[in-house]
């Protein structure tokens, strides 16, 4: 585990030391040190952009200021970030909900596509009033998602059937879910040759910011579950149940812990949060059901990121939410005015998770120098230390 | 400088007369803890010697001292006459020694040929597998081994991949074999054939040293026979001339017994009743049986076994964290066999539970949230379905402080806590009340002397208070300085319950390995 010895110091007395570089775990990293190195692994992320931005012969300063000033500096261009940062943060919350339990939700995508459909589903065929549509599509949004999440939850519990494999599948069912139904039995009337369903009535549409895309009601629920998830966590037995179950299943059950009713309610509470996203975008931005790649554009899975890089906090999520939204907003930028290739945002996002995963280490180990009394250092070989490098070692006597 | 270990194969010519294995004076300290003191062993070529000894004596140890997972602090070892010493066990395997481990390092999802070209240093990169046919082969018919190549080792029994791991040490040269309890995992017809490879390897003159807890097969198989008791060699004997119960009783030792019922009340009433309870595994094998005994309020039942006989089966049905296949338990006349861990805590069952770092409390988490971890759902910490963190602080506070647990603060991170306070954290928390049945599995393992009179201390005050104690251990001193009656678990069965004033330790002993 050390690296070969730096230098040898002269004996002392009769003791010979060496000194070396040693990775030891830490105990513990405090919260301080995550947001530093999560900073760092941000920052390293951007920079390896710009190299690739160099590759295509764009000065990297240049683009960034750019992009700076259409995304952050400008009003309409700032009202992109935060709108597509909504549905970053509706799913990365529930995220963090989720993989604080060590559930690891992969499908918040699919879930945001049936919480869209269920959405939809309720704007083009109820006969509810009015003023009571809106509530009742967000409530059928949550409702789908939960739903679509509750089958990988129930096969883990009852049957130990891995979740990352069944969230993840589950997305592409619900893919084709939306292509059937927009191609199929929703098709709309309005436009022949266009694979999408009819236009809401006005009464779903999500109200907006100004002239802006903003669905600021959605954004306002955002920071509400936000808050909520935070308060759940920290205030109620339930959070208190969650976290022991993520930190240490065997605790939790000696703690006794009901496993299955814990993991479907936060489970529920994760993929219905996606679900709500889904909602957002099919009645807030598209006003109608869209081909998946529209609605969606990879909002689940960048999410993910949003969760891991908000170390799982719901809090953080809010931030992190944003300089994701950021990216992608960055990516119309560089499309239309740098003429990038739109993929740009997607090696980006891979980039800053690649950078978080690759700095997760650091917040476990951390490196130190130490002085090894080499008779003693014998004594450690196969242990922390990786032994004695030769020449160093004992003595054989006889 | 000093030429390693790598250089000892091409010694293999040495004097013929010289033991193949002498350990001289060997001493390995732990911070708190002398695990090996000073410890002679010597074993000649054609010899099955027997490690002898409870757990926690340092026959593991002092077998990681020889195989280079440990270093010495003092002490010399020769092998073949001339002093080694291991950096790493593959220095020890070049050298010729090889380790059976009681839980086998194969890689369960391969081939025995794969698991077999795996651990030799000699295969080629393009089809491994292929050169080690012959010489696979060789070896296993001159042992008498019949072994399946093409087959997974996921798919071998116990007794197959032990097999496997004996033929991976003979195909790396290996003329002392270590095997530790090799016997835990076979069947009876399966320790058979072991003990008839056992002599193949006696008449090639190669060594084996033969941990073990079984007195009946130590006799039959060894030459010899070394006792360890508290990091100390107590006895060497011809296996011969020994018998079972003078080997017992060197094993378990004599200690001056004091008046364990000071002040105590006399026992009262009956609060645990097992009858005839029933326990299989997962895949039906019998862990417990007929097991029935009675724990009255006010005493402490001492439950004495060798590792892996049942006790941790027994504790986990009791404190619902499995459930019997079959029996009775009733707890103050109230059948509570089955119901699960929340309910039993809620019936006043407390644990103090066998790994206390994994199951006893949350490493990541505070210790004030470690100090509430069961007792969350419960007024004043719950208030509905909230946690209540200004009682959660106040107990903490007031547990640190009647506790003495050494932390920096009631909001440091459990995992930086010592062994010892980590314990007091469980204690605690799973004492603080006043509980029906105390379960405690090994509660002062791995403690140092303050900590564990702490333990007993909270243990005594306990049983006064009239609660039910169960007290799980390996330490036989523990046992019979704090229980009442001892009762002794082998292969899952109750082979005596006796009372402690009196007893005789060679007899817990003999029961203990199912002699009696």
């Amino acid at each position: 585990m050390s690296a070969p010895p730096v230098d040898a110091t002269p004996p002392q007395g009769d003791r010979v030391y060496r000194t070396a570089w040693r990775i030891e775990r830490r105990a513990h990293a405090g919260p301080l040190l995550a947001w530093g190195v999560s900073l760092g692994a941000v920052l390293v992320a951007m920079l390896l952009t710009g190299i690739l931005f160099a590759a295509f012969g764009v000065d990297p300063a240049e683009a960034l200021r750019r992009i700076v000033d259409r995304t952050l500096l400008d009003g309409r261009g700032f009202s992109e970030v935060v709108r597509r940062a909504i549905p970053l943060m509706l799913a990365g919350v529930g995220l963090t909900l989720a993989f604080r339990a060590r559930f690891w939700n992969i499908g918040a995508e699919g879930q945001l596509l049936v919480g869209a459909v269920a959405a939809s589903g309720v704007a083009l065929f109820s006969d509810l009033p009015g003023p009571l549509l809106l509530p009742a599509m967000f409530a059928a949004a949550f409702v789908a998602g939960a739903a679509w999440g509750l089958g990988p939850a129930l096969l883990k519990v009852r049957l130990g059937v891995n979740e990352i494999i069944t969230t993840l599948m589950l997305n592409y069912v619900a893919i084709y879910l939306v292509r059937w139904l927009i191609n199929g039995p929703w098709k709309g009337t309005s436009l022949s040759g266009f694979a999408y369903s009819d236009v809401f009535e006005q009464a779903a549409w999500i109200p907006t910011w100004g002239a802006t895309r903003l669905h600021w009601p959605t954004l306002a629920f955002a920071v509400l579950l936000a808050l909520l998830v935070a308060w759940l966590l920290g205030r109620t037995r339930f959070g208190f149940e969650v976290r022991m179950m993520g930190e240490s299943p065997e605790a939790a059950r000696y703690a006794g812990v009901d496993f299955f009713r814990t993991t479907v309610a936060l489970v529920a509470v994760s993929a219905g949060a996606a679900g709500l996203a889904g909602f957002g975008e099919a009645a807030g931005i598209h006003h109608r059901l869209v081909d998946p790649n529209s609605l969606s554009q990879g909002y689940g899975y960048t999410a993910i990121i949003v969760a891991l890089l908000a170390r799982r906090d719901p809090l953080a999520a809010l931030v992190t939410a944003l300089f994701l939204g950021w990216v992608q907003a960055s990516g119309d930028v560089m499309q239309v005015a740098l003429r990038l290739p739109s993929q740009i945002t997607g090696v980006t996002q891979g980039l800053v998770l690649l950078c978080i995963l690759a700095t997760e280490p650091l917040l476990r180990y951390r490196l130190t120098r130490v002085r090894i009394p080499v008779a003693a250092a014998s004594a450690q070989g196969g242990s922390a230390d990786g032994g004695p490098a030769s020449g160093a070692g004992g003595r054989e006597v006889g | 400088m000093l030429p390693y270990a790598r250089s000892v194969p091409d010694d293999r010519t040495t004097d013929p007369s010289l033991p193949l294995l002498q350990m001289t004076g060997v001493t390995k300290r732990y911070p708190g803890v002398v695990a090996n003191d000073a410890v002679d062993l010597a074993v000649a070529r054609g010899e099955v010697h027997a490690l002898l000894g409870e757990n926690g004596a340092g026959k593991s140890t002092l077998m990681h001292v020889l195989y280079g997972l440990q270093a010495p602090d003092a002490g010399t070892i020769r092998l073949r006459g001339h002093e080694i010493r291991f950096r790493s066990p593959r220095d020890a395997k070049a050298a010729g020694i090889g380790l059976v481990a009681q839980h086998f390092h194969l890689a369960r999802r391969h081939t025995v040929a794969e698991n077999l070209a795996l651990a030799l240093p000699d295969t080629p990169a393009l089809f491994p597998t292929r050169a080690l046919r012959g010489r696979v082969e060789a070896v296993a018919r001159r042992y008498g081994f019949e072994v399946r190549l093409e087959a997974r080792v996921a798919a071998l029994s116990p007794g197959e991949q032990q097999r496997v791991e004996i033929l991976k040490a003979l195909l790396q040269g290996a003329d002392l074999l270590i095997l530790d309890e090799p016997t835990s995992v076979l069947t009876p017809q399966e320790a058979e054939r072991l003990f008839e490879v056992l002599e193949v390897m006696k008449a090639e003159g190669k060594g084996v040293i033969l941990i073990s807890h079984k007195m009946d097969e130590v006799l039959r198989v060894a030459d010899r026979v070394t006792v360890l008791r508290a990091g100390r060699v107590v006895a060497t004997r011809d296996a011969a001339g020994a018998d079972a119960a003078d080997l017992a009783t060197l094993m378990v030792g004599r200690s001056v017994q004091r008046g364990r019922r000071e002040g105590a009340p006399v026992p009262g009433a009956v609060r645990l009743r097992i009858e005839e309870l029933r326990v299989e595994g997962e895949r039906g094998e019998v862990r417990l049986d007929e097991v029935g005994f009675e724990v009255r309020g006010g005493e402490i039942v001492g439950v004495a076994g060798v590792a892996g006989n049942g006790q941790a089966e027994l504790a986990q049905v009791l404190t619902g964290l499995r459930t019997p296949t079959a029996g009775r338990i009733r707890l103050d006349d109230r059948d509570v066999a089955g119901l699960n861990v929340r309910t039993l805590f809620d019936r006043g069952v407390v644990h103090i539970p066998e790994d206390r770092n994994a199951m006893g409390v949350v490493g990541s988490m505070q210790v004030a949230e470690n100090l509430v971890l069961r007792r969350h759902r419960q007024a004043p910490f719950a208030r509905g379905r909230l946690l209540d963190w200004r009682a959660v602080g106040q107990n903490a506070d007031d547990a640190i402080r009647e506790h003495r647990i050494a932390t920096p603060s009631r909001g440091a991170v459990t995992r930086t806590l010592s062994g010892g306070n980590v314990q007091k954290v469980i204690l605690a928390r799973e004492l603080g009340g006043r509980p029906g049945l105390v379960v405690a599995s090994h509660p002062s393992y791995g403690l140092d002397v303050a900590a564990t009179e702490d333990t007993h201390r909270l243990l005594r005050r306990q049983r006064d208070a009239g609660a039910a104690v169960l007290l799980v251990s390996e330490d036989l001193d523990e046992l019979l300085e704090l229980s009442d009656r001892i009762v002794v678990l082998f292969r899952g069965r109750v082979t005596g319950v006796l009372e402690a004033d009196g007893v005789d330790r060679g007899e817990i002993g003999l029961r203990m390995a199912g002699a009696a």
